[in-house]
């Protein structure tokens, strides 16, 4: 959740600096959850990048300081950066942040390929019949994603419902061996996101003229090509929302690795927990988080500067209209 | 009224000989228990620009996604150009569209946008460019190709939606109220431009509208429907000198109907008792009326000369005391009121300049016309 906050938190700054520019009456409005941003998010995250920089010493709180006043009266700051090369140099690390990245991936993938044709019959079912898909999607929230996730485990284990199912079908002789593996986790992490690839996904389709189709249709554009050449243009933005929302809480996320995946389903989510909890070496623990923070909101910032610069570009084209 | 076509225009449905381009056959196209179409039959030449005329909910636009390909008809059959088109899907048809909404992909620029369906054919990207140049001159918007349509003005858009869908060079260009978003003094301009542009390219055009006077400047022929049938299909000026029905009548321009039954004829001479005037009156009907019938008789407010004294020789003539004035510049609107409480509408022309109207409030005078002005209504 950590990562969608800083996410939200460059949008916010960017669209606030713009707004500025363009009203100076609204930056007024837009103070407040700005002041909260930087009391809740940017201020504990500075807590954290400091200790990222300290060593690991026994005693409370268990790290070294940052600023030492010496003897002679002089102000030393102490910045480790063996955090860091430990993260780098350490296959372990490398390969949690890989695992992580992967499983975000598959994870995005298969939740946009699956929720795209869920949520193109929402959006085109007629209204009374969509509020009711809507709920269903929503309502698997109102239960905590922790007990989902055991609600997995049940399904999943070798004398699971799922494994009874399917023999007691005769479609297999030998139970699956599904739980505490990779694919357990794939299947958790794409089951908890799902709604939140739909739900955006919705809201772009809904707005889609549908007459824009049958402009198609007309001009010769069969039904897979009218798809291809203005639905799906049409719905980036959608795309777009929908996977940065599954993708980067995907990336932190340590409770359905831990409960459905096996030892090697390592991800960054799983080695924050033992550093800080089991190893108690939270500068270490400390530079895991900032680590990923920038390895998730460096491609969004610059996907945001690029899209920033398309549509200065389309502005720009615009002023020459008389 | 004046009419955007030129004179001298082949009238191919007066010619027996002449095969229709497309051929509506008793197409019916139900929604639920509602008769959106409720079988009409129709033919429109090669080269016409045919108009369906009606109000809200009369069919008009159901008729033409039938025809676009949008909507398959319930029962009926509909040919274009000798083929049955009926249960061809949109794509597959020879035909294009200009929607009400224009329906510009709005994440295309104006050139992508035309040059739409020539990629759907599979065109070489320099024939593509060539036509696409052509379609944007022809039109007049040659250096906006880079634009996006929120960049455009809405007559701007207009015209990107009138190349789009003739880009492709369709034998039958569908247009649904293709002027209906524009403002008034634009529309207009446009209407004679539209009438302009299909006469060089020669297409046929099926337009939908539910203005009479847009029907009436660009149109050929036009068929006036109301609740999903076809009333009266005629030229313009036809539809307006000879209704065939009471809707049609009051539909086209304004007019003054009144009830009437039939006491005599003589040749084309109708003498009916006008229960609304109490008087009887002339009119002239082409057809045998048998005499008691019930029928409605229609005069244009144009066509009641209005004097002051009473005429000595005239068909019709009643007085009436003037109600209402309304100067307009180029005519005056009078409502007069008859002895019998019946209110005619009387058009007088400004052709001297004067600033003094010639009848005031209160004035008695006498309203006269001809019979051949006056139309008969059975229906």
């Amino acid at each position: 959740m950590w990562a969608t906050v800083v996410a939200d938190l460059f949008r916010f700054v960017g669209t606030w600096g713009r707004e500025i520019r363009d009203s100076r009456g609204r930056h007024l409005v837009t103070a407040l959850p700005l002041l909260y941003l930087v009391a809740f998010f940017l201020v504990p995250f500075l807590f954290v990048l400091k200790i990222s920089f300290a060593t690991s010493t026994i005693g409370q709180p268990p790290y070294t300081p940052l600023f030492a006043w010496g003897e002679d009266g002089a102000l030393t700051i102490r910045l480790v950066f063996e955090n860091y090369r430990a993260l780098l140099g350490d296959p372990l690390y490398v390969g949690a942040y890989l695992n992580s990245l992967w499983f975000a991936t598959v994870a995005t993938v298969v939740c946009l390929l699956i929720g795209y044709p869920i949520a193109y019959g929402i959006a085109r079912a007629r209204p009374a019949v969509r509020v009711v898909l809507l709920v269903l999607v929503i309502l698997p929230f109102w239960t905590s994603s922790l007990l989902r996730s055991y609600a997995l485990i049940g399904i999943l284990r070798t004398n699971g419902v799922l494994n009874q199912l399917l023999m007691g079908l005769g479609i297999i002789d030998q139970p699956l061996e599904i739980l505490h593996t990779n694919f357990a986790v794939h299947i958790g992490i794409v089951y908890n996101y799902l709604p939140f690839m739909i739900l955006p996904l919705v809201a772009t389709l809904m707005r889609l003229d549908f007459t824009l189709l049958e402009a198609a249709a007309d001009l010769g554009a069969r039904p897979a090509s009218a798809f291809l050449r203005v639905t799906l243009p049409l719905s980036i933005p959608g795309i777009v929302a929908g996977s940065l929302l599954v993708f980067i809480p995907a990336v932190g996320e340590f409770v359905i690795p831990d409960l459905l995946g096996g030892p090697d389903s390592l991800t960054i989510g799983r080695v924050l927990w033992t550093e800080f909890f089991t190893n108690r070496d939270w500068p270490l623990a400390a530079a895991v988080a900032v680590a990923m923070l920038a390895l998730i909101v460096i491609p969004i910032m610059l996907f945001e500067w690029l899209n920033e610069r398309e549509s200065r570009r389309d502005e720009g084209r615009a002023s020459g209209a008389p | 009224m004046s009419n955007a076509r030129r004179p001298g225009y082949a009238e191919p449905w007066q010619d027996p000989a002449e095969e229709p381009f497309v051929r509506i056959e008793g197409v019916t196209k139900t929604y639920g228990k509602v008769y959106a179409v409720d079988d009409v039959s129709l033919d429109v030449f090669r080269g016409e620009f045919f108009s369906l005329l009606g109000g809200s909910g009369c069919g008009k636009s159901t008729l033409l996604r039938v025809l676009a390909g949008f909507e398959v008809p319930d029962r009926g059959r509909v040919l274009i150009d000798g083929v049955d088109m009926t249960r061809v899907p949109p794509y597959l048809r020879p035909v294009n569209m200009m929607f009400q909404s224009y329906a510009l992909f709005p994440h295309m620029t104006v050139a992508e946008n035309v040059a739409f369906g020539l990629k759907q054919d599979g065109l070489p990207k320099a024939a593509i460019a060539d036509r696409v140049r052509q379609m944007l001159d022809l039109v007049r918007l040659g250096g906006l190709e880079k634009r996006k349509p929120d960049q455009l003005s809405g007559g701007q858009r207009q015209r990107v939606a009138l190349a789009r869908a003739l880009a492709k060079q369709p034998k039958l260009l569908l247009l649904d109220e293709p002027l209906g978003a524009l403002d008034k003094k634009l529309r207009e301009h446009t209407q004679f431009e539209l009438v302009n542009i299909q006469e060089r390219v020669g297409t046929t055009f099926i337009m939908v509208t539910h203005d009479q006077e847009e029907a009436m400047t660009m149109s050929s022929r036009i068929a006036v429907m109301d609740a999903g049938r076809i009333v009266q299909v005629s030229t313009p000026s036809n539809l307006y000198e000879y209704p065939a029905t009471r809707f049609v009548a009051s539909f086209i321009g304004a007019v003054n109907i009144f009830n009437a039954t039939v006491l005599s004829q003589d040749g084309d001479r109708v003498l009916a008792r006008a229960h609304d005037l109490g008087i009887d009156v002339v009119a002239r009907s082409g057809q045998p009326i048998p005499a008691g019938i019930d029928i409605g008789i229609a005069i244009r407010p144009e066509k009641i000369d209005v004097a002051e004294e009473a005429p000595t020789r005239a068909d019709n003539v009643i007085d009436g005391k003037v109600v209402e004035i309304a100067y307009l510049g180029d005519v005056s609107i009078y409502h007069v009121e008859t002895a019998g409480g019946a209110i005619l509408r009387v058009q007088e022309t400004h052709a001297a300049r004067s600033a003094d109207p010639h009848y005031n409030w209160g004035d008695r005078l006498y309203l006269v016309w001809n019979a051949a002005d006056a139309a008969v209504l059975t229906s």
